[in-house]
C-alpha cells in the first residue's frame, strides 16, 4: 500500500491524520455546504446580507416547497426521468448487442466498427448540433421527450458499446464455444449465457448513463423550446434568470436537481466506480 | 490446400454462414442509430460550413469564405486562446487528483464514506456546479467576497473581470474534474503491487523516490485515462461558460464550444454556416486527441 499505512506510524501522526480528514473534507465541500445553508434561509437574510451568519429562521421545508409551488420544478423533474430512464434502457440494450458482436465474432470489420463507436463518443457536441437539430425539426421530434431520448440513446451507445465489448471480451470464450457445440442458437447463447454473466457491467454502465444524461444541459437547450419538455438542468437555469434576488430558491432548486444522481451514486456506488474506472487498472 | 479447406468446411456451410451473418444482426440496430445521430452529422456539419445559411432561407455556397472570416475574427481568437488556457490549467486536475487520492489511501474508520464524499462534486450536474460558483464569486454576498473582506481586502468581481473570468470558470470546473481523477487514482492505488513495494522498501527507497519510480509507473493506465478525459472535458467545456458568464464580459470568457452555439443559435443571429466552421475547427483539434487515443487502443488490441 502507498503511502505507508498510518497504522505503522506514530500515535501523534495518526491523530493528526484523523483530525485533518474532516477539515479537508469540509474545505472541499464548502461551496456545497454554503449553498445548502443558503437554501434554508429566508429571503430577508439574503437581502440584508446575512449570508454566512446564523440564519434568522430555518426554512428547510418552506423553501423547498416554495420551489415546487412557484416554479414548474415538478414538471422538469418528471421530464428528466422520462428522458433519462428510456435512454438508459435503449442505449444499454443496443450496446449490449453491438458489444457482443464486436467481442465474440472475428470478422474484418470488427475493429474498425469498434473504433468508430469509440471515436464518435469523443467528438464535440457542436459538430453534431446543427444537423441533429435540423433533423429533429423536420421529423417533428424537436421539442419532444422522444427527440431527446433518441439522440441521447444514440450518442451514449458509443460509450456503452466500448464498455460492453471490453467486458464481454474478458469472459471465458469456452462458454460460448461449448454452447455452439451443443447446437444452441446464437441468439440463445447471447440471451441465456452472455447476458446473465454481464449483469455487473450492465449495472455499471446504466448508472453512468443515468448520471450523464440526467446532467445534460447542452442538448436540452438545443432540442427544446419553452417549458413543457425541459429537463431539470435547463429548468434550474431558467429559474436562475427569473429569480434574480431569490438565491435561497435557486439554491434549493439546484440541490433538488442534484438529488437523483447523488442518490443513484450512493445506492450503486460499487457499480458506479467500477464503471468509471474500468480500464484504469490493467492494460 | 485451399481446396481441401473448402471441402472440409463445406459440410458446415450453414454453420459458417451463420457465423458470418450473426455479428451484423447484432450490430445493425446500434450502428444505424449511431450513424444517423453521430457519424453522418459530422460530415453534414463540415458540409454546412461551406455555406452561408440562416436556417430558414436558401443556403448559399460560399466555399471557404467562413474560414477566411474566422481568420479575422477577434472573438474566435479569444475563444481559441481560452480553450488553450482551459486545456493547460484543466490538466492540473490530474496531479491534484493524485494528491487527494494519496491523502485518502489509508485504512481508518469511515474512510470509504470520506472517499464517497470527496467524489461528490463529479456526480452533480455542471449546471449546478456553475450556479454554486457564480454564487461563490458574487461580489456582494458571495463566499469569496466574505473571505476577502475578513482579510481586509476589497472583494473582486471575478466573473465581471475580463482578465480573471476564464480562470474563475476553470477553477470551478476543476472541482468535479479533480474528483474524477481522484477516483481513477484511488482504484489504481488499490491495485499497486505489494511485492514491488516491499522490494523497493527493502532497498531503502524513500517516499518520493518510491512514488516516482515504483508507484507512478504502475499507475500509468490511470494517468492515461485521467489525461484523456481531462483534455476532452476541457475542449468540451460549454455548460460552465453558459451558466456562469455566457461568454462575457464582452466575449472574454468565450470558448469555441460556446462561441459556436452563440453564433448559430442565439439572439446574436442564426449564422449556421459560420457556426459550423467554428465547430469544424473544434472537431479537428479534438481529432488529434481522438486519433492518439485510438492509436493507443490499437496498440493495446494488437498486444504491441
Amino acid at each position: 500500500m502507498f503511502p505507508k499505512p498510518i497504522a505503522n506510524r506514530s500515535r501523534t501522526y495518526q491523530l493528526l491524520y484523523k483530525i485533518a480528514l474532516p477539515i479537508v473534507l469540509l474545505i472541499w465541500l464548502l461551496p456545497l455546504l454554503a449553498i445548502f445553508m443558503t437554501s434554508i434561509r429566508s429571503s430577508v437574510d439574503i437581502n440584508t446580507g446575512n449570508v454566512f451568519g446564523w440564519p434568522s429562521q430555518f426554512l428547510l421545508i418552506e423553501n423547498y416547497t416554495e420551489v415546487f409551488n412557484r416554479s414548474r420544478a415538478l414538471l422538469y423533474l418528471k421530464n428528466s426521468f422520462m428522458i433519462t430512464i428510456p435512454t438508459v434502457l435503449l442505449s444499454v440494450s443496443l450496446a449490449c448487442l453491438a458489444g457482443y458482436a464486436l467481442a465474440i465474432y472475428r470478422f474484418r470489420w470488427s475493429l474498425p466498427i469498434f473504433f468508430l463507436f469509440v471515436a464518435g463518443n469523443f467528438v464535440p457536441f457542436q459538430i453534431l448540433m446543427i444537423p441533429v437539430r435540423d433533423m429533429s425539426v423536420s421529423t417533428g421530434l424537436y421539442n419532444t421527450i422522444l427527440g431527446q431520448v433518441l439522440f441521447h440513446a444514440a450518442f451514449q451507445t458509443g460509450f456503452c458499446t466500448f464498455f460492453m465489448r471490453n467486458f464481454i471480451k474478458e469472459l471465458p470464450f469456452e462458454l460460448i464455444e461449448s454452447g455452439r457445440i451443443e447446437g444452441v442458437g446464437e441468439i440463445k447463447i447471447f440471451l441465456f449465457i452472455v447476458v446473465p454473466l454481464v449483469r455487473p457491467a450492465l449495472a455499471a454502465v446504466s448508472v453512468l448513463i443515468f448520471t450523464f444524461v440526467w446532467n445534460d444541459f447542452f442538448w436540452a437547450t438545443v432540442l427544446t423550446q419553452g417549458e413543457s419538455v425541459k429537463p431539470i438542468t435547463a429548468g434550474v437555469r431558467s429559474l436562475n434568470g427569473q429569480y434574480v434576488n431569490n438565491w435561497h430558491l435557486v439554491s434549493a432548486a439546484s440541490l433538488i436537481a442534484a438529488i437523483p444522481p447523488v442518490a443513484m451514486f450512493f445506492l450503486m456506488q460499487k457499480h458506479f466506480i467500477a464503471g468509471l474506472t474500468f480500464g484504469s487498472v490493467k492494460q | 490446400m485451399r481446396r481441401s479447406n473448402h471441402l472440409k468446411y463445406s459440410t458446415h456451410i450453414y454453420q459458417k454462414n451463420k457465423l458470418v451473418l450473426s455479428p451484423w444482426l447484432f450490430l445493425i440496430p446500434g450502428i444505424i442509430f449511431f450513424l444517423i445521430y453521430v457519424i453522418i452529422p459530422i460530415f453534414q456539419s463540415i458540409w454546412v460550413s461551406f455555406y452561408e445559411w440562416d436556417g430558414l432561407g436558401q443556403a448559399e455556397w460560399v466555399g471557404l469564405a467562413n474560414y477566411v472570416e474566422l481568420l479575422d475574427d477577434e472573438y474566435f481568437y479569444t475563444s481559441l486562446k481560452n480553450n488553450f488556457i482551459w486545456l493547460v490549467l484543466y490538466l492540473l486536475a490530474v496531479p491534484l487528483g493524485l494528491f487527494i487520492a494519496l491523502f485518502l489511501n489509508q485504512v481508518v474508520f469511515g474512510i470509504r464514506f470520506y472517499k464517497s464524499l470527496f467524489f461528490f462534486p463529479f456526480v452533480i450536474s455542471q449546471v449546478v456546479v456553475g450556479l454554486i460558483f457564480s454564487w461563490f464569486y458574487n461580489p456582494n454576498f458571495g463566499l469569496l467576497a466574505h473571505i476577502f473582506i475578513s482579510l481586509g481586502f476589497e472583494p473582486i468581481a471575478i466573473l465581471s473581470d475580463e482578465n480573471l473570468v476564464t480562470y474563475g470558470i476553470i477553477f470551478a470546473g476543476l472541482w468535479p474534474q479533480v474528483a474524477y481523477c481522484m477516483i481513477l487514482y484511488l482504484t489504481g492505488l488499490s491495485n499497486v503491487s505489494r511485492d514491488l513495494m516491499e522490494a523497493a522498501r527493502l532497498d531503502g527507497a524513500k517516499s518520493w523516490r518510491m512514488l516516482w519510480y515504483v508507484v507512478l509507473p504502475q499507475l500509468r493506465p490511470a494517468t492515461f485515462i485521467s489525461v484523456v478525459v481531462t483534455i476532452i472535458g476541457a475542449l468540451r467545456s460549454f455548460d460552465m461558460v453558459a451558466i456562469m458568464t455566457e461568454g462575457g464580459p464582452y466575449g472574454s470568457s468565450n470558448v469555441l464550444a460556446y462561441y459556436m452555439f452563440e453564433t448559430a443559435l442565439s439572439e446574436y443571429g442564426f449564422r449556421l454556416g459560420y457556426g459550423s466552421a467554428i465547430a469544424t475547427v473544434l472537431f479537428f483539434i479534438m481529432l488529434i486527441y481522438i486519433t492518439y487515443f485510438l492509436w493507443r487502443l490499437y496498440k493495446n488490441e494488437k498486444g504491441i
